[in-house]
């Protein structure tokens, strides 16, 4: 089979620079629209009283030829000898920057227009900006209506000029600026005659000559974990971690490692469906991975090598944003980022500067990111994530942020931070200057109930014992009741079941249920009980998590069978025979029930 | 990677991004070529496997063939397979071929309403028992919150300006206006309670891209696409009353891939033996905002 290449190209640009113009003669002179079409249009205009215009092509959408304006990407397709394109049309409207943001993200290369009689106009510039943080690096600039100011070279030469100054400060060196009336035809799709000063090439060959993003097989492997299946249907027993690999290359038997949680494994085989068998995989793929050593992973997290450069994992970022949410990015509201296969809770802690994206000027006293702002802010997410600068490799080093339901910004970014006074400790510290305490005192409390007050959580980081950590959680809860002790079993279904509507966002994120546990903990410990709760799989940023929530009471952990952290180490280990028997006794030699022996 | 390679890595990212965001999601499968792919694609993407549910909306006035076609691979891939009708419409031959409503009414009717009921949950779904092979009412009356449909953004213009991941409000409304943003391969997959989204992994595809792939990846696709020997073969399925073959002599995959890129129909529009299509303009918005794929 003969295939031939594809390219996607985004048109962007100010409000009425011409951008349907240029797509609809691009299509008309290139002969790719359906039979008739053309014609249909024509007649649409006469019925309609309306001047014919190339535009009217495009604008497929009832409502939109009403308004005149396109309002959203469109997609249409026109082939060369070349290759076969995908032209994406975004609106020039300041209102549709969030759909200018999604057309653009999915080009390879631009085509910027700004209309010559006009000049440069704030969406130029806009968009050249957003273009520069999308990483749309193939940028040719397209300077329409030619035909309005006579071919005047001097004119278009001073556009040019100025524009490429701004480009400049954003790093967009344009591959080339062609004059072109897309009305008369000029320059589209052959050179002009009534441009005879320009001796470059007409928009198509522009295009032909742009180059398909090289693959960057070269850079080191990241694949974010989309999920793991085991479809046992047909006695399937394979246990597939599935991604799409972003860069780099995986190869069987290649030791790999899993971030955040640092979890190592190495690669078994190389899964897929109506392929012959493979040993590699490579960037862009959406592979699937079997493991020769089973670990317990959960999608969202970053497989990489261990012989190649490691991400960075921090919890706290620098980074450049734009944000097209309805409302303002605002400090202390907690958002949702998307980064690769990762959906954390995140929080804006400081914004360093706010740029405003057509004029470069810096504007430092706002205190929250405005609709169709550029910025640069320092975030926080809830537990540590993996990720690459920018420069590094840019598949990794880009994120989105979910405000309510919605998309509302994205960004890249630009560095690591490392700050002690975080979030958590923030919050916890203000909570204790705020805590009321009672007439009567922790020591009264565990003389009287004969025990103190401790947080025990029971994990286990071995497949298949989601059961047996609640079970044994609910026995011990059974045994210190027995023996007269205030303990207090808490299973996290009640928790949900009770704190959570299902309606809050948070309600199936596992970060938000251990939040909640760790606060209900400091109540159920400055009561002097003891609280016992099973929580699968615990692994060390939880465990943090909870120890400083449940401060300045303490937190004793135990695990059954294979250990769930990388660090952290369990008070102790125990199997199902001994649990109670272990529990007990480190219980007395902690001396929580020192009073009743 | 060529093309096609692209293509799919992209489908099955957002296919496994649907399955992992949305607990009660469902695969519109019409049996036509595009969901037929779709329907492959989700088992590239599970190796093997068709972990989602394929549900048909069956207006009755399906060619015979599709029919059986949909009934025979749903048995052989082992697939979750139900079907749902506007069973009211019907007993009351409140239909376009029954000459009582005209083309669009008809189609709203038998496609539209019966889709958003079954999506709902509201109008009974009736599922394949894979001991029988015949079809009894679903128990499962959950809504579906997120439905995998195979429209492509070439069909024609509405289309190509939905999202990989697009969001229907309460009353199953587009708001073609307010779309979210979707890009770096993020996609839209928190939604307000009541609403569900639409995935669309085919959107990049074209109609020769779906060709070249079931060419390249061998996926049966019903013979009505074929000429039969009498010059004649249907380029897209719907119901025998509004769809009409057009003169072709392709017998086979690789005769239409030749067709669409060199042949005849290289430059005349797929939908162009719709019938419906023209009764509203050329556009296929109005069913479009009422839910019609």
């Amino acid at each position: 089979m003969n295939l031939k290449e594809q390219m996607n190209i985004v048109i962007v640009g100010h409000v009425d620079h011409g951008k349907s113009t240029v797509i609809g003669r691009l299509l008309a002179d290139t002969g790719s629209l359906p039979d008739g079409k053309l014609e249909s249009v024509k007649e649409y205009c006469r019925n309609n009283s309306r001047p014919f215009e190339y535009a009217f092509l495009l604008d497929a959408l009832k409502d939109e030829q009403a308004q005149g304006i396109t309002i959203d990407t469109a997609r249409c397709f026109f082939k060369t000898n070349k290759r076969d394109y995908i032209i994406i049309d975004a609106p020039g409207h300041i209102e549709f920057l969030k759909n200018m943001v999604t057309g653009a993200s999915r080009a390879e290369a631009a085509l910027l227009v700004i209309d010559a009689k006009e000049g440069i106009r704030e969406n130029s510039k806009r968009h050249g900006h957003i273009l520069s943080m999308l990483g749309v690096k193939q940028v040719v600039v397209l300077v329409n209506k030619m035909d309005l100011i006579d071919y005047d070279q001097e004119k278009f030469q001073k556009i040019t000029s100025e524009f490429s100054e701004f480009l400049s400060k954003i790093h967009i060196k344009p591959i080339n600026y062609i004059p072109i009336s897309a009305f008369n035809g000029d320059n589209i799709v052959s050179s002009s005659k009534n441009i005879p000063w320009y001796k470059g090439m007409d928009v198509l060959r522009q295009l032909d000559s742009l180059k398909n993003k090289k693959k960057n097989y070269g850079q080191p492997l990241r694949l974010p974990v989309q999920d793991i299946y085991k479809f046992t249907a047909n006695g399937d027993d394979r246990r597939i971690v599935v991604g799409t690999i972003l860069s780099g290359k995986i190869k069987v038997g290649d030791e790999v490692v899993f971030l955040p949680s640092y979890k190592k494994s190495t690669v078994k085989s190389i899964e897929g469906f109506n392929v012959p068998k493979r040993d590699t995989a490579y960037a862009e793929e959406a592979t699937g991975i079997t493991l020769s050593k089973q670990i317990y992973i959960n999608p969202g997290e970053l497989l990489v090598k261990a012989n190649e450069k490691l991400p960075e994992v921090s919890s706290c970022f620098r980074a450049n944003i734009f944000w097209v949410g309805k409302a303002p990015l605002v400090k202390d509201k907690q958002y949702k980022l998307k980064i690769g296969s990762t959906k954390i809770p995140v929080k804006l802690l400081e914004i360093i500067n706010i740029i405003d994206a057509a004029e470069l000027n810096i504007d430092s006293y706002k205190d929250q990111v405005e609709r169709h702002d550029v910025a640069e802010c320092i975030f926080e997410t809830g537990k540590p994530i993996a990720f690459d600068i920018i420069s590094d490799i840019e598949q990794t080093g880009r994120f989105v942020i979910v405000d309510n339901y919605d998309i509302s910004g994205g960004g890249i970014i630009i560095g690591s931070e490392s700050r002690h006074d975080n979030s958590l400790l923030k919050h916890v510290n203000e909570r204790e200057y705020l805590w009321s305490n009672s007439l009567v005192s922790q020591d009264e409390k565990s003389a009287k109930y004969g025990h103190k007050s401790k947080l025990i959580i029971i994990t286990s980081g071995s497949e298949g014992k989601e059961k047996s950590v609640e079970n044994i959680a609910k026995q011990i809860e059974r045994k210190l009741f027995d023996l007269n002790f205030k303990a207090y079993y808490l299973g996290i279904s009640s928790l949900l079941a009770g704190l959570v509507s299902e309606d809050s966002i948070g309600y199936r994120d596992r970060l938000e249920h251990i939040r909640q546990l760790g606060e209900v903990a400091r109540l159920f410990t400055d009561s002097g009980q003891i609280l016992i709760s099973p929580i699968y799989n615990l692994d060390d940023y939880e465990v943090d998590k909870l120890k400083v929530l449940n401060q300045p009471n303490e937190i004793l952990v135990f695990n059954l069978g294979e250990t769930p952290f990388n660090n952290f180490k369990p008070i102790a280990n125990f199997n199902e025979g001994n649990a109670l028997d272990i529990v007990l006794e480190v219980l007395k030699g902690q001396e929580v029930i020192e009073y009743y022996l | 990677m060529n093309h096609l390679d692209k293509l799919e890595a992209q489908s099955v990212n957002i296919l496994r991004e649907a399955y992992r965001e949305f607990k009660n999601i469902c695969m519109l499968w019409s049996v036509g070529k595009d969901s037929t792919v779709l329907l492959w694609l989700a088992r590239k993407a599970f190796f093997g496997h068709v972990p989602i549910p394929l549900v048909h909306i069956d207006t009755h006035f399906k060619l015979p063939e599709m029919i059986k076609y949909r009934d025979d691979l749903a048995l052989k891939w082992k697939l979750t397979m139900i079907y749902g009708e506007n069973t009211e419409a019907l007993k009351n031959k409140m239909t376009f071929p029954d000459g009582n409503i005209d083309r669009i009414k008809c189609c709203k009717s038998l496609k539209s309403e019966a889709l958003k009921h079954t999506l709902s949950g509201e109008w009974p779904r009736y599922k394949m028992d894979h001991e029988t092979g015949e079809y009894i009412q679903d128990d499962n009356k959950e809504k579906y919150t997120g439905v995998i449909v195979g429209v492509r953004a070439d069909e024609e213009g509405s289309r190509s300006k939905e999202r990989y991941f697009s969001p229907r409000d309460k009353e199953n409304d587009w708001d073609v206006s307010d779309q979210p943003p979707e890009f770096w391969n993020q996609y839209k997959t928190d939604f307000a309670p009541g609403t569900h989204v639409r995935i669309h992994p085919l959107l990049d595809w074209t109609e020769l891209n779906i060709w070249e792939y079931i060419e390249r990846e061998n996926i049966p696709i019903t013979d009505l696409y074929f000429d039969q020997g009498n010059g004649k073969r249907y380029r897209s399925l719907g119901c025998y009353p509004c769809t009409t073959p057009v003169d072709s002599t392709s017998k086979n995959v690789s005769e239409i891939v030749e067709e669409l890129k060199s042949g005849k129909f290289s430059k005349i529009a797929e939908r162009s033996g719709r019938a419906q299509d023209k009764d509203d303009g050329g556009g296929l918005e109005t069913l479009r905002r009422d839910g019609y794929m």
